[in-house]
């Protein structure tokens, strides 16, 4: 078997792109006569690095492959201002034939490392203009948004199932000891009387911080949070608001949780006016939510925050359960990069029939229309109960996601 | 097995020429009582024959949890798993005074109640291994086992309340003459919807059983810290209640037998709380020691195990031979080990069971998954 990688580096002209798309469409039939399994990419600007792998099976036509492929190889130097890397895989010999005919070419090591992702991960820059950063995970990064609030601000209380010995996501761990028990306490097992209770309290002025220990019993309090929260200001005329209301649930699925520790209910909680939904940038969103007036909904990763969401250029990519965007430059951020690169996947455990991609597909593509060269896909959650034992299978991974990107990228 | 197991014991009592006593009159501890006149019996008869049955069952529930800790420390059942040790005397108390035409819904510490309502345990461990050979095929786990005339086996504290409530209404709609066995926990007792239900059951005289299997600790919350009233029986307020010691197998029978004679008389709910223990943490996750001691588990389970007072009972009254026992444990033991074989090996579900069951089609639905070129068929 022979493999033959062609790496082209980032800045290819496009007319390098017409010629190796006239090359793999004149191989394409030869290849598929020979039933052997042929990739060939489609060449598109600004991708990062284009690979074309070509396979053959070995005997008869060999020779016949070998001289195709030094044909092919040929043709891609002639193309101007490209630094090729050839790579062979297990014919030593033919490899190194290939490698002498392209003069201006290095055999190097990038044919070892793996196919599967060829994004490398940017981190965001430390930002400097809030003073001195920490890196933390996502579930200390929330103690520390709450410490910060109960010290700045003398009527904020947490309280919610458990809270008091850290919560079971650790999220309030040392804040009981630290501030006191009237001020972060254990409520009884009564989501709805939790809400409830969290509205009178931010309604009355206290700023307060209520739990809900996951997102999935959080329907309970459905219409307290639909029905009451979300309507106070509007249905008193601004007199009442329930602005200091913070509702916490983590949401999500933890790999084994099954029907009802898995849920991703921001959907329904997103199609409602009057509460903020909030899935990634928790620290500086609870800062934000509690000077800006509305009750935010907090739902966050159970996971840590990954830190690598594939920021890659094309396709753009928004996985917003991975957390990487300030919420209120949101939109604008997927327009921006829509413009730029012409296709949008959005991602999201929550099954895909009215969940939230749905939305961000609509609004995009009222917005970026022209600009879009593919479909927006949407890779999702099943139309399915959060299964027990098919979970892997049901989650959107990233395997899911590049096959969604290689047909976009193939429309 | 009970051919094997009556030769060995035919031979066993060959062999000793012992007499038993068959027929026996035992005290038991009386019932705390709200809004109630009569009371449950004290004075007991228990035969020979449902004690040994009592224990097997018993037995039976013990070890299946206990296996089931084996399995899911081995990463072989995975997901959340609540376990029911310490509690046993609650299930088989409740089944032995009901008949199998009633019907009984429970949260998710099921274990105990899918066995005593009729699944078997080779079932119940394939279902929570995740296999097809499953009680609700693979697809329910721990927290979602089902069967004939149980119904669950349900993940949301509170939900299943109302829920029993309406299969009462069911019952009295349909005139057979049998009840709902409603039970929750103490940490439930706080949710809005059980008062609610109280409510409607009382103002239509549904004939539902509300059981508050009370073990001391919400998750890792205690009742003191949780409830304002920890007197549970009383929470129903306009709804008769009794408290019952749950760790005595024929105190939760007799109590209960009073509850269902109260119900299909026609006077309506009525309450009870079982005073239990759980020796596990709430779930798998849950070590169980940070919000109580070692020494408080190790008291209950010296001085109140149910296992063992019923045992003492047998043995101490000459109604059964140390060997009995001894056999029924190995039975169970072997029983055990066979399902837990069952569950590792079996196959788990295929695939295209990810989409079925969920609405009642015919022919086959499509379901949109997760690109829109991947459509999977909904079957059912």
């Amino acid at each position: 078997m022979l493999l033959l990688f062609l790496n082209l580096n980032r800045n290819n002209q496009s007319e390098d792109n017409v010629s190796l798309n006239k090359v793999c469409h004149l191989f394409c039939p030869y290849f598929s006569n020979e039933s052997v399994p042929c990739f060939l990419y489609r060449v598109v600007p600004s991708f990062q690095q284009q690979r074309i792998f070509v396979t053959s099976l070995a005997c008869p036509s060999w020779s016949l492959t070998s001289t195709v492929m030094a044909a092919a190889v040929r043709f891609f130097i002639r193309g101007a201002n490209s630094r090729l890397s050839v790579g062979t895989g297990t014919s030593g010999s033919l490899g190194a034939a290939l490698l002498k005919l392209s003069p201006s070419c290095s055999s190097r090591s990038k044919t070892q490392r793996r196919h599967a992702a060829h994004f490398t991960y940017q981190p965001d820059p430390v930002p400097t203009q809030y003073g001195e950063t920490q890196k933390m995970n996502l579930f200390q990064s929330v103690t520390s948004a709450l410490d910060n609030t109960l010290s700045s601000d003398p009527t904020a209380v947490i309280f919610g199932e458990d809270v008091a010995f850290g919560g079971v996501f650790r999220c309030t761990v040392g804040l009981r000891d630290k501030y006191g028990k009237d001020r972060v306490f254990n409520t009884p097992l009564c989501e709805q009387g939790i809400v409830g209770f969290g509205i009178g309290a931010a309604v009355a002025g206290a700023t307060a911080i209520a739990e809900i220990q996951f997102a999935d019993y959080i329907y309970p309090a459905f219409d307290q949070i639909v029905n009451e929260a979300a309507k106070y200001r509007y249905r008193s005329g601004n007199l009442f608001d329930c602005g200091n209301l913070t509702i916490r649930a983590p949401w999500g699925c933890v790999g084994h949780g099954s029907l009802y520790h898995s849920q991703s209910p921001e959907a329904f909680f997103a199609h409602c006016p009057g509460i903020k939904v909030s899935p990634h940038k928790v620290k500086d969103n609870i800062k934000c939510s509690f000077t800006d007036g509305d009750p935010p909904h907090h739902s966050r990763a159970v996971m840590q925050v990954p830190s690598q969401s594939p920021v890659g250029e094309d396709p753009t990519e928004e996985n917003y359960f991975a957390g990487c965007r300030q919420i209120c430059d949101l939109l604008s951020v997927f327009f921006q990069s829509v413009v730029k690169t012409g296709r949008l996947l959005v991602s999201h455990e929550a099954p895909v029939t009215g969940g939230f991609a749905a939305e961000i597909s609509s609004t995009v593509q009222e917005e970026c229309f022209l600009n879009l060269e593919a479909p927006i896909s949407r890779v999702c959650g099943y139309d399915t109960p959060f299964p027990h034992i098919f979970e892997p299978f049901y989650i959107p991974d990233k395997w899911k996601c590049f096959e969604a990107i290689k047909r976009m990228i193939n429309y | 097995p009970s051919n094997h197991k009556g030769a060995v014991l035919s031979t066993l009592q060959s062999l000793q020429a012992r007499a038993f006593i068959f027929v026996l009159f035992v005290a038991v501890q009386k019932c705390d009582l709200h809004k109630l006149d009569e009371a449950p019996a004290t004075e007991v008869v228990m035969t020979r024959e449902e004690g040994l049955k009592y224990y097997h069952i018993m037995q039976t529930i013990r070890r299946m949890e206990l296996k089931a800790d084996q399995l899911y420390k081995q990463k072989i059942i995975r997901g959340f798993c609540h376990l029911y040790d310490g509690q046993e005397a609650c299930a088989v108390g409740i089944e032995a005074a009901i008949n199998m035409s009633d019907h009984l819904i429970t949260a998710y510490r099921a274990h105990g109640y899918t066995y005593t309502r009729g699944g078997t345990v080779k079932k119940i461990m394939a279902e929570l291994t995740g296999r097809r050979g499953g009680i609700a095929k693979g697809k329910g786990g721990s927290m979602h086992m089902y069967c004939k005339n149980f119904y669950g086996g349900n993940g949301i504290v509170g939900a299943q309340v109302p829920l029993g409530a309406g299969v009462a209404l069911a019952c009295k709609y349909q005139g057979n003459n049998e009840l709902c066995v409603c039970l929750y926990g103490d940490g439930a007792a706080n949710q809005g919807q059980i008062f609610e239900t109280y409510n409607m059951a009382s103002l239509w005289k549904l004939p539902v059983i509300f059981i508050c299997e009370n073990n001391r600790y919400g998750m890792g919350t205690s009742v003191e810290r949780a409830a304002a009233s920890t007197d549970y029986y009383k929470r129903g307020e306009f709804i008769p209640g009794l408290r019952v010691d749950g760790m005595d197998v024929l105190c939760v029978r007799e109590a209960t037998r009073f509850a269902a004679e109260h119900c299909r008389s026609g006077k309506g709910p009525i309450l009870m709380e079982l005073q239990t223990y759980r020796y596990h943490g709430h779930s798998m996750s849950d070590p169980g020691i940070s919000y109580r001691t070692r020494d408080e588990i190790q008291e209950v389970r010296s001085k109140s195990d149910p296992i063992s007072l019923l045992k003492d009972r047998l043995l101490s009254n000459n109604m059964a031979s140390v060997e009995e026992l001894k056999v029924i444990d190995v039975e169970v033991r072997k029983e055990i080990e066979d399902a837990a074989q069952f569950a590792t090996t079996d196959p788990e579900p295929p695939l295209d069971e990810l989409c079925n069951h969920m609405f009642s089609n015919n022919p086959p639905v499509e379901v949109r998954g997760t690109n829109p070129w991947a459509k999977l068929k909904s079957v059912s």
